[in-house]
């Protein structure tokens, strides 16, 4: 038996930046995690740091959402000086292209309710003319596109990378290729995975589509499902692209990534002409040029769903000391998780600002 | 560095150019191996760092055998057969679109 601080059910993005932000305290740490054949929207994701329009109806995500890509650079920077590994960031703005004038309008009208919401947005419609000096030559169809100054990308796989080698070098443990078998709550919490037992003053289910199984374990409800996106990748172009744009972006090291596609396909992670046909022709459509370039890699990946898309934090009441943490931006929110959440977690209570965040607002019968 | 296996190459000749250099290739080569026989000794250089790169998997997975075939940017060199009148050049770091 092994006895921790902090158990974190889950290697993923949710998981690894908690993990990680808790031995960043000082807390013993370990993370249990299945092997490189689970489903891992952390390496299959496409590497937004993405604020604008996102918290429409829950003015508390889209604070929080904020609140991530502003510790961002300290995530990276952290990174960096503890692990050696460069996750790359570029927060040069973002840019979300309408093709036609009700695309515009309705885009404009949901920012405009947004910027009622939270009160600070600093995001703002362009219309073509103004996106003359910022992008390559757009296509015939594109009318403008919304823009904010905070949006960006990075790179999702030496983000994983780096937080589980940070994670290991501030003592911690990052077990993978186990699959849980029990937890048994208790003073403290006993998690059971083959012959292997770990024991937990704090537990936390971030285990990704796997939650909504191991949740009820401990008192908690994380009624996730999957959600798939498929992503086109290019063969390596000279930078064309000083933006991200929100279903396009070039790497640093010239790859342009296409995506952003939702389907609701199970749990099959397989692509499909039709989908990855209509992502480069969208593509095509806002930048011609990108016609001629070579696609070299297609791949799909499963987002991690609530029923409202919003994330779930929260503390059992059943099980004081579990927590429940899921989302579908991972990587957007890695800064929360790292520098927010997990000091809340080691704290013993999630703050006020996560309190809208539980997964009792589910329980409301629909009308 | 390279020599044909053993026995006499019966398949015709193709004649490319690598460079402004003629080359005599024969049918049924990849671009990649008539490259290494002429001893061309690097292909592309990389979009990062612009470090010389020569084929390295011959088998279509590892992209360093990158080069331009008649006008055309970043085809991989293992997975074209050559063809009389092939025009090729070095991929120089990425392409432009």
């Amino acid at each position: 038996m092994r006895a921790f601080d902090l158990i974190v059910v889950g290697g993923g993005l949710v998981g690894s930046a908690t993990a990680w932000g808790a031995a960043r305290l000082g807390a013993s740490v370990a993370v249990i995690d299945e092997g490189d054949d689970a489903f891992r929207a952390s390496r299959g994701n496409f590497g937004l740091v993405w604020v604008q329009g996102k918290g429409l109806g829950m003015p508390d995500y889209a604070r929080w959402s904020r609140r991530s890509a502003a510790l961002w650079p300290a995530l990276a920077e952290h990174l960096r000086d503890g692990t050696g590994i460069e996750v790359p960031l570029r927060q040069a703005g973002g840019l979300y292209f309408c093709l036609s004038e009700d695309e515009f309008e309705q885009r404009e009208t949901a920012l405009r309710r947004m910027h009622n919401e939270i009160g600070d947005n600093d995001t703002r419609m362009l219309r073509r003319a103004e996106l003359a000096d910022m992008v390559p030559e757009l296509g015939p169809r594109v009318i403008g596109a919304s823009f904010s100054p905070i949006d960006g990308q990075t790179n999702p796989l030496p983000l994983l990378r780096a937080l589980h080698a940070g994670l290991e070098r501030l003592g911690g443990s990052y077990l993978p290729g186990r699959t849980i078998d029990a937890i048994e709550p208790g003073v403290d919490f006993s998690v059971r995975s083959g012959t292997e037992r770990l024991v937990g003053r704090r537990l936390v289910i971030a285990a990704g589509l796997g939650s909504r199984a191991l949740a009820p374990l401990v008192g908690l409800d994380m009624p996730v499902h999957p959600e798939r996106g498929q992503v086109l990748v290019t063969e390596r172009l000279r930078p064309l692209l000083d933006y991200t744009c929100h279903t396009i972006r070039q790497t640093p090291e010239g790859s342009v990534m296409l995506g952003d596609s939702k389907e609701d396909a199970g749990f099959d992670t397989s692509t499909t002409v039709s989908v990855t046909q209509g992502l480069a022709a969208r593509a095509a459509t806002v930048f011609p040029s990108l016609a001629d370039a070579q696609v070299v890699r297609t791949w799909g990946a499963l987002r991690v769903m609530t029923p409202d898309g919003f994330p779930i934090y929260q503390q059992s009441e059943r099980h004081p000391g579990a927590f429940a943490a899921t989302c579908h931006s991972g990587v957007t929110l890695a800064g929360a998780h790292a520098l927010a959440l997990a000091p809340a977690i080691m704290a013993g209570s999630l703050p006020d600002d996560l309190a809208s965040f539980t997964s009792r607002r589910f329980d409301v019968p629909a009308a | 560095m390279f020599r044909r296996l053993e026995g006499s190459d019966e398949r015709p000749v193709q004649r490319i150019e690598f460079e402004g250099t003629p080359i005599a290739a024969r049918t049924g080569d990849s671009v990649a191996a008539a490259l290494l026989m002429a001893g061309v000794g690097h292909f592309r250089t990389t979009p990062v760092s612009g470090t010389p790169r020569a084929p390295y998997c011959m088998m279509g997975i590892c992209f360093d055998c990158l080069v331009e075939i008649d006008g055309v940017a970043n085809q991989q060199a293992c997975m074209v057969q050559v063809q009389d009148g092939m025009t090729i050049r070095r991929q120089q770091g990425a392409r432009t679109l």
